[in-house]
């Protein structure tokens, strides 16, 4: 549609390009009141993105149904309630956010092909969307083709970077080491087990967490095991767990095994308030599933909890709670999905224009200071700097903050001597 | 790997692993017997089965539900009721399934397979607008919890007792229903025959609408079973639907001793092999051994002669 309306304008429009790029550096100088005279279109959108005067069109891209909508409503919600938020204090440069929302089915081919929809039928200014590693990697050469941006919420293996993706979950190293230094410093641990689910991402933490412990902590690994994705029995592996006796059990099994798991280790006897456990995969949205008074006493390392102390989470929380019900919980990824559309918002408003070469060359740099999970920094990498935090799992099925890093924590995606 | 322990930790280890077999055996049995029963005795492929059990999981937690709200002092007994419950609604979904869908299909047995793989995806979104996208977690009552100390050493789990003597009673249940009773002695009348059967007198209509409610039935009552090892979500059933087949078909499908036989093998070679190697590993094996014997005797482990 905005191919129309630049035919045949082109002398007024290459004027208009002039005075909308000297009006930039003013714009970024002026507070947010500015904004109800919006910029001229044809100066924050020069190749063809479905901006309007009054309108921008974002898209969001998750499963609402197959196996993996268990995980990725959360990411949906607060995405749309970053953008309702958003449109409510103004916009962006002046522009309503709307949305147009895509269901990948939980099925990789399918997310690559709505990508394509969104990016070349819609033309979509972003995409939020993605959430396992499986359809970030369909949806990538995708993204890159037809030159998109893509804000990505979950933390995941690392080992990616790209111009036209935003990470805005943790990559491994941030995930896993700050927690590993916790542990072994807090509960003297020296001997760690190791449990996954069969696929690139605990594999890829594993080796990761498996270097970190025998050569930076100087501990010993007794047992690394993984089980088929969706197994429901681990008696086995509970009994070797008996058997070992490890001081630390590190887990990052997903899915509903995760439910198979912890239920059948507190049916074994195993007693997480004398036997340390540290996983990678169990946030607020699992424990609904698992039961709190399954997994409690288990710590997990993360970077956001529901039950975070600080403003900016109390009030993102409330309004979470009042726009997708009072017993909804809050994950940290549903925390980095509702990053994702404010770190964008912020980016445009920083670069001037809705351009994504102009946001990918901005968004090193880009602050967020009202993040529930505090504050974050978008890294040159397009990864977050963000801080590393260990809870603990209470019968209610929220987290009790116990560490936290004093700064944050750099993101690392290719980590030296850890491959 | 077993230098550093002490005979006792070892003898106690080989115990517990002896019972986890037994639990896995259990599971395998009661995952099995419905399915066994409905392409057994009647030869539909019912792809949905996981969906019937995940019925009896979220019937289960309605029923644990409504007796917080409204009877918390009966809390400790709410799960044997649910299982009826759970048994009931599955039973009776299953009864109008088969009216409305698989009684047209008995002479297309290959189109069932499809015609109830997409009941399956029906029913899953019809889960998940109902109950809503996540898991929902079963509370148990507090004494179903926890492992029961047999020694210093051993401990076993007494939601595998549970589940075990569930096992039995059921696959007991079964047996008598299906070789004793006279309602029994008329299904496998159909299946050996049912243009016989129906010439002296049986109502073959009747009996398949039972017998498929019957399955659907178990089923539901292994899901209300399974929300104390498993998820409850509404993809859930899928995670059984492989391994259920597997027994089923190795078994030999129209037997009842050989769903028991297979689910004994498979369950004690997987069990086992977890031990000494890591869990996918120990499935890869066990497969390759089951394919290995299914090409041997294709009819699975035992079948019955039945007239073609």
């Amino acid at each position: 549609m905005s191919d129309e309306a630049n035919k045949g304008l082109l002398s007024p429009l290459r004027r208009k390009l002039l005075m909308g790029m000297a009006a930039v550096p003013a714009i970024t100088m002026l507070p947010r009141a500015s904004f109800a005279q919006a910029p001229a279109t044809s100066a924050v959108n020069t190749t063809g993105l479905a901006v309007t005067d009054t309108e921008v069109t974002v898209g969001i891209l998750h499963s609402a149904t197959g196996t993996m909508a268990i995980s990725e409503t959360g990411s949906i919600q607060a995405e749309k309630l970053a953008i309702e938020q958003i449109n409510a204090a103004g916009g962006v440069l002046g522009r309503k956010i709307k949305f147009i929302q895509e269901d990948g089915a939980s099925d990789w081919p399918t997310f690559a092909e709505k990508a394509k929809k969104l990016l070349v039928n819609d033309k979509v200014a972003a995409i939020m969307g993605c959430w396992t590693s499986a359809s970030r990697k369909a949806v990538l050469p995708v993204v890159e083709q037809y030159n998109g941006m893509l804000y990505y919420p979950t933390f995941y293996e690392g080992l990616e970077q790209s111009k036209n993706v935003i990470y805005t979950g943790q990559e491994a190293t941030q995930q896993i080491l700050a927690g590993l230094n916790w542990i072994a410093k807090e509960k003297g641990a020296k001997s760690f087990f190791f449990i996954g689910s069969d696929y690139i991402w605990p594999r890829t933490s594993n080796k990761i967490a498996r270097k970190h412990v025998e050569n930076v902590l100087k501990g010993k690994v007794v047992g690394e095991e993984y089980y088929a994705l969706g197994s429901t029995q681990f008696n086995s592996v509970i009994n070797k767990i008996k058997l070992t006796k490890p001081d630390v059990i590190f887990t990052d099994v997903v899915g509903g095994s995760n439910v198979a798991f912890y239920k059948q280790l507190k049916a074994a006897g195993v007693d997480l308030a004398k036997q340390p456990l540290l996983t990678i995969s169990v946030t607020e949205d699992e424990i609904d599933g698992i039961g709190g008074e399954n997994i409690a006493g288990a710590y997990a390392c993360m970077k956001y909890f529901q039950s975070l102390d600080n403003a900016n989470n109390k009030a993102f929380a409330s309004a979470f709670k009042k726009m997708w019900g009072e017993k909804t919980v809050i994950g940290d990824v549903t925390q980095a999905a509702y990053l994702g559309p404010w770190l964008w918002k912020l980016t445009v408003e920083k670069a001037g224009s809705f351009d994504v070469d102009k946001i990918a060359a901005a968004s090193p740099g880009v602050e967020f200071k009202g993040a529930p999970e505090g504050y974050v920094r978008i890294h040159e990498n397009h990864h977050l700097w963000s801080k590393t935090r260990v809870g603990r799992a209470k019968l209610d099925g929220q987290f009790e903050l116990i560490y936290e890093t004093a700064d944050l924590v750099e993101p690392d995606p290719f980590p030296k001597g850890y491959q | 790997m077993f230098g550093d322990y002490s005979i006792g930790d070892l003898g106690s280890i080989f115990v517990m692993q002896g019972f986890a077999g037994l639990i896995l055996f259990s599971v395998y049995v009661l995952m099995a017997l419905g399915l066994a029963i409905i392409f057994g005795q009647m030869g539909v492929i019912n792809m949905a089965h996981g969906e019937f059990m995940i019925l009896g999981a979220y019937v289960t937690w309605m029923t644990s539900n409504l007796f917080q709200a409204y009877l918390p002092s009966l809390f400790s007994g709410y799960f044997f009721l649910a299982m009826i419950l759970a048994f009931l609604a599955s039973g009776a979904l299953g009864m109008l399934v088969e009216w409305v869908l698989i009684r047209h299909l008995y002479k297309r047995p290959l189109d069932t397979l499809l015609a109830t793989w997409g009941l399956s995806l029906m029913l899953q979104q019809a889960y998940r607008s109902v109950f809503g996208a996540r898991e929902v977690g079963v509370e148990l009552p507090q004494w179903m919890l926890g492992s029961l100390r047999v020694t210093d050493s051993i401990e076993v789990p007494i939601n595998g007792v549970f589940v075990m003597c569930l096992t039995v009673l059921i696959t007991i249940a079964v047996a008598y229903v299906l070789y004793m009773s006279r309602w029994g002695r008329q299904v496998r009348a159909v299946v050996q025959n049912r243009v016989m059967a129906g010439a002296v007198g049986i109502n073959t209509e009747k009996v398949d609408r039972y017998t498929f409610g019957l399955g659907c039935g178990i089923a539901g009552v292994a899901g209300s079973a399974f929300t104390m090892i498993g998820s409850t979500g509404p993809t859930s059933g899928q995670l059984y639907i492989v391994d259920t087949f597997l027994v089923v078909v190795f078994g030999g499908a129209a037997s009842l001793l050989g769903t028991i036989a297979s689910a004994f093998s498979i369950s004690q070679t997987q069990s086992t092999l977890e031990f000494f190697m890591s869990g996918s590993m120990a499935k890869v094996l066990t497969l390759l051994a089951v394919v290995g014997i299914l090409m041997l005797r294709p009819q699975g482990l035992f079948a019955l002669k039945v007239r073609k």
